[in-house]
């Protein structure tokens, strides 16, 4: 178990044991108790003293992280505390529930909680909800399985082991009694030690009936006709309309005046408040009150508030690359990700070395619904209602923004209209929750776009440097990487950031992709905080964070090694991709190592027209990846096909063809949707999208100048998924890095331009041509 | 100001500045909020709705401006949510966050009438002002020759809650 996902499952520190599937499920057990009209089926932390399952469930005294109800209609809702952002999670989560418990998924149905500390921890992202309950889930499972067949068995007069459970029936030869008859009239009361959980019969893959087969998603319907709540929708009696007056700088910001007597004149203004934040949230912010939004928005457009600017007013995006070099240059600088014995000796005594420099820009999650949030107290309580990714994360913080403890914060739940990385950082409902205390009644707070945009936690912009050491033989024998970016970890989520071999902490997100498993000798990978970006706007984790980046200056600079080293660039990244050594692989997460890795690659050659002779301009590049963590390692392979104009540089994404190995694909339908909108993303990112901050703030508002890939731009897109039964792992961002490298690879195999900053524009095109 | 319009076969009356976004209107105002915001400069298509049966961005239109018109919402583009359409969108799993999939639906429900066959060239054209955060554009693609076939009076889409999704 990664390190990372021990300090997810108890930022505390406290130590766990590590379990063998993968995830910790360490002291704890199961247990089915009466409630209400039905049994709940739940986990419970071992050491609880409990003298009844009913008093445990009534108390909710368990550790609901996962729990269902079986109703005695039949329905069996399961409960669902990761946020639904257009990955389908609470299907697939509810799959591997219903696969274990035999149950009719017909009358599976979701319920997505609101905050509540019996949770647990919630936070949604890192492409881990599929692979850290798998197991649990599965258990669970197939303890409601146990326990309805026993009881069935009984309530039938047989034996349970003349039973089967199928379809929400248990049967025995010609007579059979339904799930819901067996909670009707049946006791399932049960508890499970931690013992005899981990002994519970898990089915083999080939007895799976719902995991891996196609199915709709749940969240589906309620999408196509307007029914769905998103965080806009939410509304409550009184409340009044607020939007923000955002400074000119992220943060040290301070208003010396407000000004609005020219807003008076708009009917149901009400007035501009200053917010006083002591949990530095959002310094220096103003919010225009109304009764409506469109008299909120008008009037902000008339009120005039006098700021005195924090220090990275003048701040821009070339600044901020320029700081990631001097870091780089300082050997001082960063942290050091892993031991690198015999580094400087490889390149020292190397007969070529290699060395190139990689730009990635800034870049919008651009979420279709602008961040807002509806804050009101009641009856003690204070309501937070948003669409959120890390409820854990912003509760304590909206706790000391409203002087309240932790308890009295409630954060409900609603659809997201897009997370992207976006909603982990609830730095949004901070505003709202102040501007209510402020006013002593419900505020609902609305960013327009243009707020959103200058609000948002944006994807750093990133300067990296890597080099490689040949020998004679042009094969690689030693390997560095430093890359310098923003570090959202660090500044929203310190407690997530493991210290590297010189002691110094590092933001696993911003260099994940950088431990690849290519054997290249002695390897160097040195993550560096960029401080200046880190002041000048609130780095944030966008959609596979810094894999996006780092993958792009990796799978770019692979394709130039193997041009050197005189190799076709699939051979050359087959030769290094051996499962041996640190790069074997183990059970139960990264079973067959490198040579999963190799397996897409070679599948995605046979799959595209690689080799083949293509017209002038176009060409076929490769790139590929473990994903994000090598713990839970998705083997990505990408093939990218261009065609590149010459004289006006535009590049044309003709076909993306792309192979993953997740492991085990619980929900193949929404796995596919997962890869088709990751890879597109990743084009977008590569072609299309990107902007760049200027005097502190970033030069792009909305869609006027900033430009997301559009229907027309999308290529002809060729997915396949290798069929395996190994561990299932994440599959929400891995794609999202191997298509923009393998399109500036592309773009070199079809005009010999190579392209080391994204987006790529014509114009850097044209200047590559005539470089 | 007092503006008065057809709302989803409704006569419906809204009592708000006439300069107000028709879509802040239906939100607010007529509880409608299936429309959405994304832009609010007409660039995203998210808050799309049929004025007198034209694909109209509703956070750019005044209020005002709609007194007396027709206007078709997600909500009333079929009574129980069955339009070809939204059938289609359905059985190809098309919505991921889905926050700008009603606005696809409107507009791809105006092309329709104006292209009954529309062509992939047409259909980019047409859905290309309609952003797509989370990229289901292929699936969406495929969703509106779906419909368009029942709409010609080829195969019905059929959807069943439990079936697979047909995408290979």
């Amino acid at each position: 178990m990664s390190k990372f996902y021990r300090y997810l499952q108890n930022p505390e520190g406290a130590q766990q044991e590590e379990s063998s599937q993968g995830i910790s499920m360490s002291r704890r057990g199961f247990l089915i108790g009466a409630a209400g009209a039905g049994f709940t089926l739940a986990f419970f932390r071992s050491g609880l003293s409990f003298a009844q399952p009913e008093d445990v469930v009534q108390s909710q005294a368990f550790e609901p992280t996962i729990w269902y109800h079986i109703h005695p209609d039949g329905r069996i809702v399961v409960n669902i505390a990761e946020a639904e952002m257009g990955q389908h999670v609470g299907t697939a989560l509810a799959r591997i529930v219903a696969d274990e418990l035999e149950a009719d998924w017909s009358m599976v149905e979701l319920n997505h909680v609101d905050s509540d500390p019996k949770w647990g921890l919630m936070v949604t992202g890192g492409s881990w909800s599929v692979w850290q309950n798998f197991t649990p889930l599965s258990q669970a499972g197939a303890a409601g399985r146990q326990a309805l067949i026993e009881e069935g068995a009984r309530l039938l007069g047989v034996s349970p082991d003349q039973c089967q459970a199928r379809n929400s029936m248990v049967s025995a030869g010609d007579q059979s009694i339904s799930y819901g008859d067996i909670v009707s009239r049946g006791d399932l009361t049960r508890t499970y030690s931690e013992e005899e959980l981990k002994q519970m019969p898990i089915k083999p893959a080939s007895q799976r009936r719902l995991i891996g087969r196609e199915s709709m998603a749940l969240d589906i319907p309620g999408k196509t006709d307007g029914a769905s709540r998103y965080g806009l929708d939410a509304k409550v009696d009184g409340m009044v309309y607020g939007r923000p007056l955002l400074p000119p700088t992220r943060y040290g910001s301070t208003v010396n005046s407000v000004d609005d007597s020219e807003a008076k004149s708009v009917k149901g203004y009400q007035q501009t408040i200053v917010l006083e934040d002591p949990t530095n949230t959002v310094p220096g912010w103003a919010v225009v009150i109304a009764d409506t939004f469109h008299a909120a928005n008008k009037a902000a457009q008339r009120v005039k508030v006098d700021w005195t600017a924090g220090d990275t007013a003048n701040v821009s995006e070339q600044d901020i690359l320029d700081h990631g070099v001097k870091l780089i240059e300082n050997p001082d600088k960063g942290s050091i990700m892993f031991p690198d014995e015999g580094v400087d000796e490889a390149f020292s005594s190397a007969d070529n070395v290699l060395e190139q420099d990689y730009i990635t820009h800034s870049v919008f999650h651009f979420q279709m619904e602008p961040v807002n949030a509806l804050a009101y107290e009641q009856d003690g309580t204070w309501e937070i209602h948003t669409g959120n990714q890390w409820q854990s994360l912003i509760i304590p913080v909206l706790a000391k923004a409203l002087g309240v403890k932790e308890s009295q914060v409630v954060m409900r739940t609603y659809m997201l209209g897009g997370g992207f990385g976006r909603r982990l950082n609830g730095d949004y409902a901070v505003p709202a929750a102040l501007a209510s205390k402020q006013l002593g009644k419900p505020v609902k707070l609305v960013f327009t776009r243009e707020d959103d945009s200058r609000f948002d936690s944006p994807r750093s912009p990133s300067y990296q440097r890597l080099r490689m050491a040949f020998d004679g033989d042009g094969k690689p024998v030693g390997m560095e990487h430093h890359a310098a970016a923003g570090w959202p970890t660090q500044v929203m989520a310190p407690f997530f950031m493991p210290k590297g071999a010189n002691e110094e902490p590092f933001d696993p997100f911003s260099i994940q992709g950088a431990a690849h498993w290519y054997s290249v000798g002695p390897h160097r990978v040195r993550p560096i905080s960029n401080d200046l970006a880190n002041a000048t706007f609130r780095p944030g984790w966008l959609r596979s964070v810094g894999s996006g980046w780092v993958n792009f200056a990796l799978e770019s600079f692979m394709d130039e090694a193997a041009r050197k080293a005189g190799q076709d660039p699939i051979e050359f990244r087959l030769a290094l991709l051996k499962a041996e050594g640190k790069n074997a692989g183990e059970a139960p997460n990264s079973v067959g190592g490198a040579s999963r890795q190799a397996n897409v690659l070679r599948r995605v050659r046979e799959m595209s027209e690689w080799g083949q002779d293509m017209p002038d301009g176009t060409g076929l590049g490769v790139a590929t990846t473990y994903g994000q963590e090598r713990n839970m390692p998705t083997w990505t392979a990408c093939v990218a096909k261009v065609n590149v104009d010459r004289e006006t540089g535009r590049v044309k994404l003709e076909k993306l063809t792309l192979v993953t190995d997740a492991g085990t694909i619980v929900h193949p339908d929404g796995a596919r949707a997962q890869v088709e909108g990751a890879a597109l993303w990743g084009a977008s990112m590569a072609l299309h999208e990107g902007t760049r901050f200027e005097n502190g703030e970033p030069v792009d508002r909305n869609l006027n100048s900033y430009t997301p890939l559009r229907m027309g731009d999308v290529p002809e897109l060729e997915i396949e998924f290798v069929d395996s039964t190994e561990t299932a792992v994440g599959l929400g961002e891995p794609a999202t890095t191997v298509t923009g490298p393998a399109i500036a690879n592309a773009i070199f195999a079809a005009v010999g331009a190579r392209l080391r900053e994204i987006p790529i524009t014509a114009e850097a095109v044209r200047k590559a041509l005539q470089a | 100001m007092a503006t008065e319009f057809q709302l989803n076969g409704q006569a419906v009356t809204v009592d708000i500045e006439g300069d107000t976004p028709l879509l802040w209107a239906l939100r607010d105002d007529l509880d409608m909020t299936g429309t959405k915001y994304g832009c609010g400069i007409g660039m995203c298509g998210a808050c799309t709705v049929l004025v007198n049966g034209r694909a109209t961005r509703s956070c750019i239109t005044p209020v005002a401006s709609v007194a007396n018109a027709t206007i078709t919402t997600i909500e009333g583009l079929d009574p129980n949510g069955e339009h070809p359409l939204q059938k289609a969108w359905i059985k190809t799993q098309t919505p991921q966050c889905g926050y700008c999939q009603s606005g696809q639906i409107m507009q791809a429900a105006a092309m329709l009438q104006d292209f009954p066959e529309p062509t992939d060239e047409q259909i980019s054209s047409v859905m290309g002002g309609n952003l797509c955060r989370c990229m289901a554009y292929v699936r969406i693609r495929e969703a509106i020759k779906l419909a368009a076939r029942e709409l010609n009076g080829g195969d019905a889409v059929e959807v069943s809650a439990t079936g697979g999704a047909d995408n290979e």
